[in-house]
């Protein structure tokens, strides 16, 4: 394995152990059409020049990189807030939305399909059809559909349709099993379009390299504030693992940089009420990649729980596994409680309320220590406009 | 010669049947076994339930749903299999997602099929490629069959491929579709159907999803050994229990030409 490859995905769809394309053969021929055309599509002057320009004029980046100064004060070190929450439609999934409809449309697509869990992988999925005038079908679980309902109605105003996953858990694995299904029964004219690290190769390497933008802007950004072209630590939250993949990948090679995974514990690692993947989980297969994931221990996949609905996906996104089992990340876990109690410090010292799941990275102030001059970075993967009515209950505003 | 080798060798228009382990009730699945038997069916294969069968279409999973509710497991299976050859004498092919295998262990899992006497493996979502480099070996040693899957997509150079690591026989998916999806035969199936028999196979062939009735068991039986009917016969456990008259009287139907 070159230096270059050890912690990206090699010509088989691994890494290391982890990842791969476990999938029946009804969806083998999607898959290797998008294997074969995918990186060619990526490195091509036409897809560079309209993703990059959508970027910038449409998402509204570069997202900035805040030096949070009284968050700085508090945990005596410099902690920079990469704002993604400041893109369109509020969180980092539009990176990847606008990506990858651009490969469905240059791989002649007509109906995008996706599926969605809080519904913010689909409003960006819906977004981006909009914009494209492309058909666009979203699977929700139907818990998800009512919990969710704001993000239902957006998605519907947007012009998708919104199909209830009324299988298993009703929830985000079971959308995105619904998804599967479709793509099986529609081989020819659908694309299929994850929103996280997840799922058969070459889904994880796509999404990360659709999310790297994150990584590319802070080390400029970085490079601009301080007096080095690195930070000593990028800690982001993980669910699927999109907006970590896409905030360490253009520092996995530099082992300076520390990286810090930060997963959502629910009640508590040990409660049973979690979705603490690393902590909890153990090797085996979910939608197509092998990686860690939460099941009995007669190999069914069992339902997580956190209060974070970004968060609660009972596998993780294979690179993941590999940074883990490596050792190149840390992974660090945060209660509901945690991440409450970071969201409430976050929006009264600097007057920014996160999203549910980006606080859970910011929980991790908390549990680590730094020195006073180290530079860390936290990506605010979104928003917290969704999760007002979490926040009004809990708090009693 | 095995007993899958056996069946293809000596009949045609095999009729092979799905169900699902532990369904409707936990302890079904001999009674629904030796009736599938007595009641003419040629093969069997026995769904072991998942929680995320994302090749199956609302019947199946809902008897995977109820068969887990109901407590079933690869263990569980295993020990009501545990006397199976004394008194059920047709091939028997276990069918189900890779995750438990792989949580069972793979090997421990390939021992003990062949220990009870199970002729064959499906598993839907176990790659061709990982299966020829990990497993086949073990398959092999074990006398257990690896049943691939093709569908009306797959190239005839990866069926050629497929025909060439087969033992048993090759699953031919009907149409692009989930399990349980009930259309009448179509040409542009009947077309697949002819691509697939002119590569001139060495491995036999069965038609399998949206096969439910004589009319499309009898199409079906005209392009390959025989057909596998799932959906449908699930749907009749599910409505009538593990009754053994009605599960003959199905087979009879099906198979009556
Ligand atoms: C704001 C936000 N952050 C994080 C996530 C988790 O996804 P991932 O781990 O793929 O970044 C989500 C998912 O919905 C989200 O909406």
């Amino acid at each position: 394995m070159s230096k270059q490859n050890k912690y990206h995905v090699d010509e088989k769809g691994m890494y290391g152990q982890f990842g791969g394309a476990y999938i029946p053969e009804m969806l083998y021929p999607n898959i290797e059409n998008l294997k074969a055309v995918y990186k060619d599509i990526i490195g091509s002057d036409a897809f560079q020049d309209e993703y990059k320009s959508l970027l910038k004029d449409y998402v509204g980046r570069p997202s900035p990189l805040y030096l949070a100064k009284r968050l700085s004060e508090k945990y005596q070190t410099n902690v920079y807030l990469k704002r993604e929450d400041l893109n369109h439609t509020g969180a980092h999934k539009i990176n990847n939305t606008v990506g990858q409809i651009l490969i469905a449309k240059h791989m002649g697509k007509q109906r995008i399909i996706a599926e969605t869990g809080a519904g913010q992988h689909g409003v960006a999925t819906a977004t981006a059809c909009a914009l494209m005038g492309l058909q666009c079908v979203v699977y929700m679980g139907e818990v998800d559909i009512e919990r969710q309902a704001p993000n239902v109605a957006r998605m519907k105003m947007l012009g998708a349709e919104v199909v209830a996953a009324t299988s298993g858990s009703r929830t985000l694995k079971d959308a995105t099993n619904e998804a599967l299904r479709d793509w099986i029964c529609n081989p020819e004219d659908t694309f299929y379009l994850i929103g996280s690290v997840v799922g058969p190769h070459p889904y994880p390497d796509m999404v990360a390299q659709l999310q790297a933008v994150i990584s590319e802007e802070i080390k400029l950004q970085i490079a601009e504030k301080t007096n080095k072209d690195y930070p000593d630590y990028v800690i982001a939250c993980v669910g699927g693992g999109s907006n970590a993949a896409g905030s360490f990948y253009h520092f996995l090679d530099d082992e300076r940089v520390q990286l810090v995974a930060v997963e959502a514990s629910g009640m508590g690692v040990d409660s049973g009420e979690t979705a603490a993947t690393i902590a909890k989980g153990d090797k085996g297969l979910i939608h197509g990649s092998l990686t860690f994931l939460m099941q009995s221990n007669d190999g069914q996949i069992t339902e997580p729980y956190s209060i974070s609905a970004g968060l609660d996906y009972p596998g993780i996104g294979p690179q993941h596994a590999h940074l883990f089992d490596t050792g190149r990340a840390q992974f660090l876990s945060a209660t509901d409680k945690e991440a409450l109690d970071a969201a409430l410090q976050l929006t009264q010292l600097e007057g920014i309320i996160p999203a549910l799941e980006s606080s859970h990275a910011l929980a991790a102030l908390d549990k680590m220590s730094f020195k006073k001059d180290d530079s860390v970075v936290i990506t605010l993967s979104g928003r917290g406009d969704k999760d007002m009515a979490t926040y009004m209950k809990r708090f009693g505003f | 010669m095995n007993r899958l080798q056996q069946l293809f060798s000596d009949k045609k228009d095999i009729c092979s049947v799905y169900y699902t382990a532990g369904f409707p009730q936990g302890n079904d699945t001999v009674t629904v076994l030796k009736a599938l038997e007595d009641g003419g069916a040629d093969l069997v294969e026995i769904g072991m339930p998942f929680s995320d069968p994302l090749a199956d279409g609302p019947t199946i999973q809902a008897s995977s749903e109820q068969a887990l509710d109901n407590g079933m497991s690869i263990k569980i299976l295993f020990e009501q299999l545990k006397d199976v050859r004394k008194n059920v004498q047709i091939p028997i092919v276990l069918m189900g997602y890779f995750n438990p295998v792989f949580k069972f262990g793979v090997e421990k899992f390939i021992a003990k099929c062949q220990y009870l006497g199970i002729d064959g493996l499906i598993i839907p979502d176990l790659p061709f490629d990982e299966y020829r480099d990990k497993y086949q070996g073990l398959f092999e040693s074990a006398g257990i069959a690896n049943i691939f899957l093709i569908t009306p997509q797959t190239s005839n150079e990866r069926i050629q491929l497929i025909d060439e690591h087969s033992k048993g026989f090759i699953y031919v998916v009907s149409s692009a579709s989930v399990t349980g999806a009930k259309k009448d035969v179509e040409q542009s199936q009947i077309d697949y159907f002819n691509r697939v028999n002119s590569l001139g196979l060495s491995t036999p062939t069965l038609i399998g999803f949206g096969i439910g009735d004589r009319s499309t068991f009898k199409t079906a039986c005209e392009h390959a050994s025989g057909a596998i009917i799932g959906s449908a016969f699930v749907k009749l456990l599910s409505e009538n229990g593990a009754d053994a008259e009605r599960i003959k009287q199905f087979i009879q139907g099906v198979k009556t030409k």
